[in-house]
């Protein structure tokens, strides 16, 4: 694009057809970058294109035989061949909705800590632990879940849940049950553990970007602290809340090794918080070395397919959420 | 930055050198339930014979999935294939191995070995009609124990196995409700309970639950000290689990009267006999792309048959009695041929 004026200044010396030679060649050179940058793009668009096909062809006998009933049937029956994906879609949006419900303020909290109230020389080493919490791998967590936390939490949390929500009507449907420690209040608290450094760390670089004149403002006018970030951080950086919110939520509904660890790979449907239930990516994880009938195989791409689309919409979501949240600006000012 | 660059190419070059030697060595892939055994033969065969074997646990449905595609030498599974299911393949089984499926519990002042538990009951309790554990029908079983009043958690398998097969069959054979309602499979529908992954994961959250019952290999269940339970078996008789009442219950086998060896272990008859027993199988194709190779299978378990009871017995497993690895020996001498139909196994 800028080649023109470049070449001009480098030829400035040099006398004409050679000048005219040199931006020939980069002019080619230019066309070839592109088509070689764009061939990757396309690339990208392709092996994209090519999963959903296959996961499609995959699921094409389960979907041809179950129909739509596929999503809403709770029956998981590998001996009658019987296929519903009610209950691991159930407990994938359960497990993250949870997760999340948690995540999100604890994520706002760290984030707003470490920028607007930590001492400075704190500021970089806890920040830097947070973000190491993100390398951790996703099994590391499910092994902590299972060895360390189920065990504490049966013992210790759920009957104390029990004897004071669990008594509450309606509320008290969530905590029903044995404790056992294993279930999908325990899936979403782990999930919520491997979340939070994704949404905190995108919540603390998009908080620093906040021009401190603004804030210097608010104080200026009497405000306190809390009211600056809910009146001036939080505004100017909406977008950037909302997508790191995004890829949590991205990252929750997808993780398999740390779910299949802690949530009980059950297909029974229950209300209940603490009975065991499963998700789209750990029903895969178990049962697809082991899948011997076809339409078994079959049924478990077909939940691929499904955790594909709902990931697709999640996403489509939250970029609506965001043009919605930059229109509602531009009225505004 | 250089010294990591060096070790990078160490490491390349000793991978190369790995997989050059392993070109020679045979490979199969199945059930994870006789993994342990296969690992120990496979060590042992190749400091004799310098043949190394191969063999990856990726599960029964996946051994099948391999012999069948023959990206394998040879596949391995814990549930038998049926004849009609073997000749639509052209696949040749035969039993190598045999164990046993032990349930365990986690209850507090009941040790390994002293809960008694009959079929009928082991039965109620996976299908949720026994739900605590001073379950008369328990409490009638164990007049010495002191059963608490707590519920009872269930825990099996959440991925498909072959010990889910044995362990499923067995209730299948004793409790017609378990029959008409759940069935038979390496994977089922569970009327109730938590699943755990693999043998390890089971274990896992049996030792991790109170008041919790689930089922594992036997080896899994000594190895972690966990508190299995005797058995009635079909004689009427309790027994404990060990590699004798195992090789009691397959001596009971009809080998020779099943074709296909298909043959499932449980239930059978005997007063010593374990009644969660179980046979695992491994697949060979009829007419090899590669006679060689499977030739060098066939050694390799004809080695094991003659030179692997022992450490066999030291993990708990059961070797193939003499009179079996006749018939599968003949088996192998009379089935398996080349494309042009000349004999693969003459020994």
């Amino acid at each position: 694009m800028g080649s023109p004026s470049i070449s001009d200044a480098l030829t400035v010396t040099t006398d004409e057809p050679t000048a005219h030679y040199n931006t020939i060649k980069q002019g080619r050179q230019d066309a070839l970058f592109r088509r070689t940058t764009q061939l990757f793009a396309v690339v990208v668009l392709g092996l994209l294109a090519a999963i959903v096909v296959s996961l499609a062809i995959g699921a094409a006998p389960a979907f041809h035989k179950f129909g739509l009933q596929f999503v809403f049937d709770t029956q998981w029956n590998p001996v009658t061949e019987e296929f519903g994906a009610f209950v691991p879609i159930f407990g994938t949006l359960a497990t993250s909705a949870v997760a999340l419900l948690i995540a999100i303020p604890l994520s706002f909290g760290i984030a707003l800590f470490l920028t607007e109230l930590c001492p400075t020389a704190l500021r970089t080493p806890l920040g830097i632990v947070i973000e190491l919490l993100a390398a951790v791998p996703s099994i590391i967590y499910g092994m902590w879940g299972l060895f360390v936390f189920a065990p504490l939490f049966a013992e210790h949390v759920q009957p104390f849940l029990q004897t004071t929500l669990g008594h509450i009507p309606l509320i008290g449907t969530l905590f029903q049950g044995p404790p056992t420690g294993i279930g999908i209040l325990t899936a979403g608290i782990i999930l919520a553990f491997m979340v939070i450094p994704f949404i905190a760390a995108v919540m603390r670089d998009v908080f620093e970007i906040v021009p401190a004149i603004l804030k210097e403002s608010a104080y200026a006018l009497g405000s306190t602290t809390w009211e600056v970030v809910w009146h001036v951080v939080l505004p100017y950086t909406k977008a950037g809340v909302v997508g790191g919110i995004m890829l949590g939520l991205g990252r929750a509904l997808g993780e398999t090794m740390a779910v299949t660890f802690v949530i009980g790979n059950s297909y029974d449907l229950s209300l209940s918080l603490f009975s065991p239930g499963n998700s789209i990516a750990s029903s895969l994880a178990n049962e697809f070395a082991e899948a011997h009938s076809e339409m078994h195989t079959s049924a478990l791409i077909a939940l691929g397919l499904l955790l594909f689309v709902i990931t697709l919409i999640v996403l489509a979501a939250a970029k609506l959420l965001l043009l919605r949240v930059a229109r509602g600006e531009g009225e505004r000012t | 930055m250089r010294n990591y660059t060096v070790q990078i190419l160490l490491l390349l070059g000793a991978w190369a050198v790995a997989a050059a030697g392993t070109a020679a060595d045979i490979t199969g892939a199945g059930a994870t339930f006789p993994y342990p055994i296969y690992a120990k033969w496979a060590d042992a065969y190749k400091t004799q014979t310098g043949i190394g074997m191969n063999y990856q646990s990726i599960g029964s449905g996946g051994g099948i999935k391999q012999i069948k595609a023959k990206t394998v030498d040879f596949g391995a599974s814990d549930m038998p294939l049926t004849p009609e299911e073997l000749d639509k393949d052209g696949l040749l089984q035969f039993p190598a191995i045999v164990g046993g499926v032990v349930p365990v519990v986690n209850l507090e002042g009941v040790s390994p070995g002293q809960l008694r538990l009959t079929g009928r009951a082991l039965a109620d309790i996976f299908l949720g009609n026994i739900k605590t554990w001073n379950d008369p029908a328990l409490v009638a079983l164990n007049p010495d124990l002191k059963l608490p009043a707590s519920a009872i958690t269930v825990v099996r398998r959440a991925d498909g196995s072959g010990t889910t097969f044995v362990f499923t069959d067995y209730l299948s054979q004793v409790s017609n409700e378990w029959k008409s309602r759940v069935g038979e499979g390496t994977s089922v529908s569970w009327p109730v309970g938590v699943g755990g992954k693999g043998n390890e994961g089971v274990a896992a959250y049996v030792q991790r639950i109170k008041g919790s019952i689930g089922y594992v290999e036997y080896a899994y269940a000594k190895k972690n000290n966990m508190g299995y339970c005797q058995m009635q078996n079909r004689a009427g008789q309790v027994v404990q689990p060990d590699d004798e009442s195992f090789a009691a219950a397959a001596a009971n086998a009809r080998w020779d009267k099943a074709p296909g060896f298909y043959e499932l272990l449980t239930d059978q008859p005997g007063a010593k006999s374990w009644p969660m027993t179980g046979a695992s199988f491994i697949l060979l194709h009829k007419v090899p792309a590669d006679p060689a190779k499977t030739g060098a299978v066939l050694a390799f378990f004809d080695w094991a048959f003659k030179n692997g009871g022992g450490m066999a017995s030291e993990l708990d497993y059961v070797a193939m009695p003499a009179s079996v690895v006749k018939l599968i020996e003949n088996a192998w001498r009379t089935q398996i041929k080349t494309a042009s139909g000349a004999v693969v196994w003459n020994r």
